[in-house]
């Protein structure tokens, strides 16, 4: 393999190690449990997206063909995380946060974690 | 050069992987338990996809995929449990 495709790929690598590492230094580091929703995302996207470049990089020099399933995994993660995120955030809003604190739900229903789904038609 | 690199990787994910387990065992509030475990699936994956890499197979790839996928579903439901008192309703 040459010279300069190695490189690369260990570059990848090396700053993939690095955020991954961040990620969670900063689940460690920050004091609320809000701060620490954004420490995470790092390694979900910087990490885990430069290993599976680099392995891209790796495999398609190796065997001359371009392999798909790191795509999948590394879409499968971009779409799932601001899922997870929402949820946490909800459970921490259930469990510290009193309804009286927020403002006013500029919706009809209210806020989902505090007030009941609007019934449909079917329910009643 | 390459291998180098994957252990340096390897390591960084190790630490991290410590890291999270401190603070599952500290953390004061659910969410953190649960951001720790969904960190450390991530972590995982990585190590995972390095592991592949190092020994220059593509079978480690499923393994990852099957992770992504459990790791997603039980955040979700431990989240639920926790919001609802119950998975499914």
């Amino acid at each position: 393999m040459e010279f300069i495709a190695e490189l690369l790929i260990s570059l990848f690598l090396v700053v993939s190690g690095v955020f991954g590492f961040v990620g969670s230094y900063g689940l460690v580091k920050l004091k609320d449990s809000v701060q620490r929703l954004h420490a995470p995302t790092k390694a979900t996207t910087l990490g885990v997206g430069g290993v599976l470049i680099a392995s891209m990089l790796f495999f398609f020099l190796d065997t001359g063909h371009i392999s798909i399933h790191e795509i999948l995994i590394a879409l499968f993660l971009f779409l799932t995380a601001p899922i997870t995120a929402n949820f946490i955030a909800k459970t921490y809003m259930v469990a510290n946060l009193k309804q009286e604190k927020l403002p006013k739900s500029s919706s009809e229903c209210g806020w989902s974690i505090y007030d009941k789904p609007p019934s449909s038609d079917e329910d009643s | 050069m390459i291998e180098y690199a994957i252990f340096f990787a390897g390591i960084c994910y190790g630490a991290a992987l410590l890291l999270d387990l401190w603070r599952i065992a500290v953390g004061p509030d659910a969410a953190d338990r649960i951001l720790a475990l969904d960190t450390m699936v991530v972590n995982v994956i990585a190590l995972l996809v390095l592991y592949g890499l190092w020994r220059g197979t593509a079978v480690y790839f499923e393994a990852a995929m099957l992770f992504a996928m459990v790791g997603f579903v039980s955040t979700v439901a431990y989240c639920r449990f926790i919001l609802r008192g119950d998975i499914i309703e």
